[in-house]
């Protein structure tokens, strides 16, 4: 595959052909924030964090699903690249019920760590507070959909990774909302493999283990990174 | 004509309330009401949560007594799984609700309560908090501060946090005892000793030149309830209900928590945010009941443990029967703190402590669950009742404070009766009112689910309901 140069932060990097914005930034060692993106599944753009500028493209561009290209400029850290990561932050936090003081994710949480990291001591929009049920109808996981981001990222592990495409996204908007097959309460979901992954998967509290309790939803993402990696490495038993 | 004083600031009570006091044609103090005028909620915002996360969620109703909600929540959740807990589980949550108890009483007398007999009734407000109890008695104060410190310390020795710890789940707890913590535990406990010793000989020195405070500080008759174990001993978490009247005969006695709607109703007042329970079976406003420590010494027969057994037989003859001056509240609140001491002590050498077996599992078998646990201010009960997937339907609390909000009015009018006269509020006068209502160490946060901070506010109405005086702290 032949190999693309370009610049990013002023430095020349080369990638190849069809790698991400974002996988030549992490080989060239610049940190991009993201949250929908999860390492051996596809990306989707979903949670606006990863904006970059590209010289002589008038908008910020998602870099996790934006190609790279021969001599493409690209800046991964600026002002207006601060504050629009910032705004889509904001935005997600506003839009559904994160209390982090009562989460069953409460310091094992991608949102509350990218909330630290990008300085977001509070949120400048109205909180929606929308009301939100909770389904803990399957006998071991529970969903709150108060929680969710709608990264989509249970939904690709379920379909691309155990193949049982249970999960899907529903509705439009502000509605958008995660579904276990025909929208139907999760332990009615006959497709569900009950595998876990999606819960492995969720960078939130949105997924977890049912009876958990505050702050005890740590999750173990060696275990996706076993299954999706098992191939390429020639490893078949997880290692310990 | 209205005249408004304001007095700025006031903070020795927690939550927002005020008091009227009515005023009868000749200008006398025929009654008067506290009332509590702020609202939380979190009986209703829960509703719709998964049961297993209110052991999280309702210790955030207080900072100051979160393990007692803490406690009750995870109980009502035992009550829901339907299991047994591991020994080693009821053991480590029982250390944690001593030392609630030994912090939260150290809060209330060093803290609140001591400023206003140790300086005096008089002082001016400016001096009359811990900060003068600093400048006057350095020892004292750093002695209160290291015993409620000590307390909150063994809170975080086994929770992992001093406040809100995520520690009690339904089913047991989250981790044990350490070595270490032990250690450190028992290396901390000689010090709260002597100030525990220390606090008593001066509350006793105390009552002997305040015999006008015990008198009309809330002294009336009226029942008691408390939990208490089958034999009569003092109980903190586990035992049945108890009710004693005036003269110390028991009028109910060994019931389990969970049928307390069978013996406690609640009235409404239109005027606070505050309910007020009572005993059902003799209704109002005979059923007036008080909970907390003087209401857990009245209800006992034994502390269990001898040197608060000793404090116990003395503070038991100071009533005919019960005791009943709400200004002994302190004097039961220092016992209840020697108490918590010596039980911390002998629990500490039980190996269970550092066991691994903390957590019974189980699904969703029971559609409701109540868990009673005593918190400082006294009994306090969560009720739950939830779906066949363990989502909350409907959630009580009943709060201690609340079941003392009946007493506290009567205190208030006691109070107000002895000192007004007149339509001149005098400061030293409002401190005493005042006083009367923190002898019951209200957490009006708690009871109401009340936001924000409490000035007091008392206004004097005549009997056309005129305001003629309104003086505002806050």
């Amino acid at each position: 595959m032949a190999a693309k140069t370009l610049t990013i932060d002023g430095r020349q990097v080369s990638a190849e052909e069809g790698a991400t914005i974002l996988q030549a930034a992490e080989e060239a060692g610049a940190k991009i924030p993201t949250l929908c993106h999860l390492d051996g599944i596809y990306d989707v753009g979903a949670c606006r964090l990863c904006l970059v500028e590209v010289a002589g493209v008038p908008k910020l561009l998602p870099a996790c699903t934006t190609k790279v290209a021969e001599g493409m400029d690209v800046r991964t850290d600026s002002e207006r690249i601060r504050s629009y990561r910032r705004i889509n932050f904001e935005l997600l936090l506003a839009e559904r019920n994160h209390i982090c003081a009562v989460c069953v994710a409460n310091g094992h949480c991608e949102l509350q760590t990218l909330a630290y990291s990008l300085g977001v001591d509070h949120v400048r929009y109205d909180y929606r507070f929308p009301r939100w049920e909770v389904d803990t109808t399957h006998s071991l996981f529970g969903m709150d959909h108060n929680r969710c981001v709608l990264c989509s990222r249970c939904v690709r592990v379920c379909w691309h990774i155990e193949g049982a495409g249970t999960k899907n996204v529903a509705g439009r908007g502000a509605q958008s909302r995660i579904i276990t097959d025909l929208n139907m309460p999760w332990k009615h979901a006959d497709s569900c493999t009950s595998c876990g992954k999606c819960v492995q998967a969720c960078p939130t509290g949105a997924l977890f283990h049912k009876g958990s309790t505050v702050g005890e939803m740590e999750r173990d993402r060696s275990k996706l990174e076993f299954i999706v990696t098992a191939r390429e490495k020639g490893q078949w038993i997880a290692p310990d | 004509m209205t005249h408004r004083i304001l007095i700025d600031p006031v903070t020795r009570i927690e939550g927002h309330a005020k008091i009227s006091i009515l005023l009868d044609e000749a200008g006398n103090v025929w009654d008067a009401e506290f009332h509590v005028v702020e609202f939380r909620g979190f009986e209703k915002f829960c509703e719709g949560r998964p049961m297993s996360e209110m052991p999280g969620i309702t210790p955030r109703i207080c900072g100051i007594c979160p393990v007692s909600h803490l406690l009750a929540s995870a109980k009502a959740g035992d009550a829901i799984l339907a299991v047994a807990i591991p020994p080693a589980a009821d053991k480590l949550r029982r250390m944690m609700n001593l030392a609630q108890i030994v912090q939260s009483h150290a809060l209330s007398f060093f803290y609140l309560s001591a400023p206003d007999f140790l300086l005096g009734w008089d002082t001016p407000p400016a001096d009359r908090n811990v900060f003068g109890i600093v400048r006057s008695h350095p020892d004292l104060a750093r002695a209160g501060i290291r015993l409620r410190q000590f307390g909150q310390e063994v809170i975080e020795i086994l929770g992992g946090r001093k406040i809100h710890p995520a520690w009690a789940v339904p089913g047991g707890v989250r981790s044990a005892l350490s070595e270490e913590g032990r250690d450190r535990i028992r290396s901390g406990l000689p010090e709260a000793f002597r100030t525990s010793r220390i606090a008593l000989d001066l509350f006793k020195k105390t009552l002997e030149t305040h015999h006008q405070e015990t008198e009309i500080f809330g002294n009336f008759p009226s029942l008691f309830m408390a939990l208490v174990a089958d034999d009569g001993t003092w109980e903190h978490h586990g035992g049945n209900l108890r009710f004693v009247d005036s003269s110390g005969s028991i009028i109910a006695d060994r019931i389990e928590p969970h049928r307390y709607q069978e013996f406690i109703g609640e009235s409404v007042q239109n005027n606070s945010y505050l309910k007020s329970p009572y005993y059902l079976p003799i209704g109002l406003p005979g059923g007036m009941y008080r909970v907390g420590p003087l209401a857990r010494l009245n209800v006992c027969e034994h502390m269990g443990v001898p040197q608060a057994e000793a404090e116990l037989r003395a503070f038991k003859k100071l009533g005919r029967g019960a005791v009943t001056s709400s200004f002994l509240y302190h004097y039961a609140r220092l016992i209840e703190i020697l108490a918590g001491l010596e039980y911390i002590e002998r629990g500490l050498d039980d190996p269970d402590l550092l066991s691994d077996d903390l957590r019974a599992d189980a699904g969703i078998n029971s559609l409701r669950g109540v868990g009673a646990s005593e918190a400082p201010r006294g009994t306090l009960f969560h009720d739950y009742t939830v779906n066949r997937d363990g989502i909350l339907q409907k959630v009580n609390l009943i709060i201690a404070t609340g079941q003392n909000n009946l007493a506290m009015n009567r205190t208030v009018a006691q109070i107000a009766r002895f000192y007004v006269r007149g339509k001149e509020i005098p400061e030293p006068m409002l401190n005493r009112i005042e006083h009367g209502i923190r002898c019951y160490d209200p957490c009006l946060s708690c009871s109401t689910h009340a936001i924000g901070k409490m000035p007091l506010h008392v206004q004097l109405i005549a009997a056309d309901g005129t305001v003629i005086n309104e003086v505002t702290r806050g």
